[in-house]
């Protein structure tokens, strides 16, 4: 078996989901306790410490609204290129998929101009408590996008060709699960005071 | 491994333009000098739209029952670390102890902000 | 000597490409097989480098202010790093690769019947970054200031200021270690658990399953779903550490106490993870070896369920004395005596199995025994631990100590010689000499409970761990005191001289053993239907599963065993 054949292992579906599928739901349950974890320990000291509310005044809720925009909309691109995918487009799925990286590239470009804004303003991670979440949390996330955007570009090569088109439908599901967390971060972040 | 759709597509742009509705929602929400609006405006929403996001985008509610059910177990012992941990550290003080220092940060905190406005 | 031959002819079969050359075959292989040696040979080594560190701080508290030959003068501050490294080596970098990976990799895809793993370049992958990993820890005993000595659980303020720990540099690799080993295993643990819900031979029905790789997939889903959180608070402590965040630093806002949350969150959960799969080896040895049908398949199954829901709620036993609310102790105090009832089911299982066995007392029999009784021990003395009553006078003393020894050892120890000496002829071919795995087992386990019965009783006496020289006590540095702590030294240069043999027998068994069959010991699971070592690709044809893994003793046939793949 060479390095690119597919083991047999690989093929077989005993709970009735595909293999690449089933592997990408257990990489997003990981994911969850990894934010849940960060995430409750925001949450604790956000609501043990009124103090930071002063802080999160100073977070720019335009620019986070933008951003939740250009997530969403990069989000039905995703799905729109695994609608593409099912009727066994692959270039428009491809093309529906650079899209949707180019969301993850404006998403990051946004969150590079509010940050340095806010360090500009004097707002760096050591600032006190609600800083060091805000970058920590942010940025997590913001990891996240770019590697979705790194793995959707390598997916989308393959698409164009019309080949694995299964992966389509997978980096989507963890696109999704990346937008759902901004969802959530948005009014932690930005609106919470 | 077969391309065949698993799923039925609904509309999704039309799906995608209640989110964005949403969204405009829970900003309008924020200007509100309410706190219980902001609030509600903010966290219920954004329930909403996750659900949204979860049902019609990565069809969780036509998968195989037990991806929704890992999905809210993960969930779970999240819920599960915020309640163990929770007594400790948001609050400040309890049964035979306190927590002076947090107490302190946040007294000088409040100081600090009121002075500020 | 006719069966070896047909399967010799399978194997041509498979060969449709070059053999590939020594690097491509033994570095950068996508086999299952290739993957586990490699997960077993590094954990074996970090096994030989933390008993070298138990060694160094054992001769230390035996012999107070001695050379320690091989090492030097052990300083405060290289205890410190000495005791930490140890504990972090033993966990992290012993029993989770050879548990877990090695076994896992090696027996999943044989005894669920299929070809290698579902992704075998994630795989590949997971124990690349495995590697990488051990070396950064391993590097970190030469930056300046040493290796971290901040304790295995790395609590703040102690880990996160320089100025407290005097290891700056050495506790940031140690965190970075830590980290690239929890992504290895994510990436692995992900991939067994996809594999054997996906890839299960036609057949096999969820309980068909062997109960090993169902621990092991129970432990990799209970590893993924607990150090989630951990990984959160690794990056706030590498933060605090690195950037001058103050998430652990009460004085600006922070609390130490969520690192210890977030760090037993995790950590509890992994004494489970760890013991699972250490189950698991013993569950499918004692079936073999007492003839008889594993008794309770399925109260096996669900108590083991039952432990792993249970672990994700007992965490704060672990800080009972660090100032948790009182009242929180008493729930935990409650779920951690309710775990021990499924973890003393399942022990119950395994008595009720040997109960009217024809029991052959091989070595890897003895090694499965040797686990159930010292690992009774362990839970025994944990019922005192865990009540937040005594807990407050036995924690951090060496009774604790002794505590986690008697059920780690079993674990990361015992239960591997149990399962190394029982898979040994199918990874390699050939048996292990049997008299010397004799000898080598009664050379370990004697020693061990003359190691660790002594400490029982200094730590009762007041013996606090992490302490580096007790001749500043004056109650602990009395005669009868010291007189334990030598007896317990003495007795682990012997068990460490016992393990001599242990890899003597390996290497020279690996190519001067006596040539095992196919099935050596007669057993019943999938990967015993395959020529031993098994070839690339595992099955020359992929089998059909009939029925369960235990048939053992059947009267009415001529074999007493019924192969799983076999139709009739």
């Amino acid at each position: 078996m060479s390095a690119t054949a597919k083991p047999i292992a690989n093929t077989r579906s005993v709970t009735g989901i595909p293999t690449a599928r089933l592997i990408t739901w257990w990489v997003i349950a990981s994911e969850i306790v990894i934010f849940g974890g960060l995430l409750t320990a925001y949450i604790m000291h956000r609501l043990g410490h009124p103090e930071w509310a002063a802080s999160a005044a100073h977070t720019n809720t335009w620019a986070g609204a933008i951003n939740t925009f250009v997530l969403l909309t990069s989000s039905l691109c995703a799905v729109l290129a695994h609608k593409a995918a099912d009727a066994q487009d692959g270039p428009r799925a491809a093309r529906l998929l650079r899209l949707t990286a180019l969301g993850g590239v404006i998403f990051l470009a946004i969150k590079g101009f509010e940050w340095t804004t806010d360090i500009r303003e004097g707002f760096v991670i050591s600032s006190g408590g609600f800083w060091s979440y805000y970058y920590t949390l942010a940025g997590l996330h913001g990891l996240h996008v770019l590697a979705g955007a790194v793995i959707m570009l390598i997916v989308a090569a393959d698409a164009a060709k019309n080949r694995e088109l299964q992966r389509v439908e997978c980096i989507g599901l963890y696109w999704h699960f990346v937008d759902i967390v901004w969802i959530f971060l948005f009014p932690l972040l930005y609106i919470a005071r | 491994m077969t391309n065949e759709s698993h799923v039925h597509h609904p509309n999704y742009v039309k799906i995608w333009a209640v989110l964005v509705a949403l969204l405009v929602i829970s900003v309008a929400g924020s200007l509100s000098s309410m706190r219980a609006v902001v609030l509600v405006a903010a966290f219920g929403v954004a329930i909403v739209k996750a659900y949204l996001v979860a049902k019609n985008f990565m069809h969780v509610t036509v998968e195989k029952r037990w991806v929704p059910y890992l999905l809210v177990a993960m969930i779970a012992f999240v819920v599960i670390l915020f309640a163990g941990v929770a007594p400790d550290v948001m609050r400040h003080s309890g049964l035979h102890w306190s927590n002076d220092a947090a107490k302190q940060a946040v007294e000088t905190g409040m100081k600090a902000a009121t002075k500020h406005e | 000597m006719s069966e070896q031959m047909q399967h010799a002819g399978h194997e041509q079969a498979g060969q449709d490409h070059a053999e590939p050359g020594f690097f491509l075959k033994y570095c950068w292989s996508t086999d299952h097989k290739i993957i586990a040696m490699q997960y077993l040979f590094t954990g074996m080594l970090m096994a030989v480098i933390g008993g070298f560190l138990a060694y160094v701080f054992r001769m230390q508290l035996g012999f107070p202010n001695h050379s320690v030959p091989g090492f030097g003068l052990v300083t405060p501050g290289r205890y410190n790093a000495v005791v930490t490294m140890h504990g972090t080596i033993m966990i992290f970098w012993v029993a989770m690769p050879v548990l877990i990976a090695a076994f896992g990799n090696f027996l999943i895809p044989l005894m669920i019947g299929c070809d290698d793993m579902a992704f075998p370049r994630i795989n590949r992958l997971s124990y690349q970054i495995f590697l990488l990993s051990a070396i950064v820890l391993l590097v970190s005993f030469a930056v300046k200031g040493g290796a971290f000595g901040g304790a295995w659980t790395a609590y703040p303020p102690l880990s996160s200021n320089g100025a407290y720990n005097l290891t700056p540099l050495g506790a940031v690799l140690w965190l970075l270690a830590v980290a690239l080993e929890f992504v290895a295993f994510l990436l692995g643990g992900i991939n067994f658990t996809v594999t054997v819900m996906n890839s299960r031979a036609p057949g096999m029905k969820m309980f068909d399953i062997p109960i090993l790789i169902w621990m092991i997939v129970l432990a990799t889903v209970i590893f993924m779903a607990s150090a989630g959180p951990l990984i959160a608070g690794a990056v706030m402590l590498l933060f605090d550490q690195t950037l001058a965040t103050g998430f652990y630093d009460p004085q600006r806002g922070g609390d130490p106490l969520l690192w210890q949350h977030l760090f037993w969150f995790f950590g509890h959960p992994e004494v489970y993870v760890v013991l699972l799969p250490a189950m698991g080896i013993v569950a499918e040895i004692i079936a073999v070896f007492a003839r008889k049908k594993l008794f309770g398949y399925k109260s096996m199954l669900y108590s083991t369920w039952g432990v792993g829901i249970l672990s994700f709620v007992v965490w704060a036993h672990h800080q009972f004395v660090a100032g948790i609310d009182p009242r929180m102790a008493n729930v935990f105090t409650v779920t951690t005596l309710l775990i021990s009832i499924p973890v003393a089911e399942l022990v119950f299982l395994y008595i009720a199995t040997l109960y009217g066995g024809s029991i052959r007392l091989d070595t890897p029999m003895l090694w499965a025994l040797g686990f159930m009784a010292e690992f009774l021990i362990g839970g025994v003395t944990g019922i005192f631990l865990g009540s937040s009553g005594t807990d407050i006078y036995l924690h951090d003393t060496y009774f604790l100590v002794a505590h986690f020894h008697y059920t780690f050892v079993p674990i990361a120890i015992i239960s591997v010689f149990a399962g190394i000496t029982f898979w040994f002829p199918k990874m390699f071919g050939r048996m292990m000499n049997e008299t010397l795995g004799k000898i080598h087992f009664w050379g370990t386990v004697i020693p061990f409970n003359v190691i660790f019965i002594p400490l029982f009783i200094t730590g009762a006496a007041g013996d606090q761990r992490r302490i580096y020289s007790y001749a500043q006590f004056a109650e602990q540095s009395r005669p009868a005191l010291q007189h334990l702590r030598t007896t317990s030294t003495i007795a682990l240069l012997v068990m460490l001289a016992f393990q001599l043999i242990f890899i003597f027998n390996f290497f020279w068994s690996m190519w001067n053993g006596k040539r095992a069959g196919d099935n050596p010991w007669r057993s019943t699971t999938l990967e015993w239907t395959v020529p031993s070592p098994p070839p690339h690709g595992n099955f020359a044809e992929l089998p059909t599963v009939y029925r369960g893994p235990y048939e053992y003793g059947l009267p009415g046939r001529a074999d007493d065993y019924w192969p799983q793949n076999a139709p009739n």
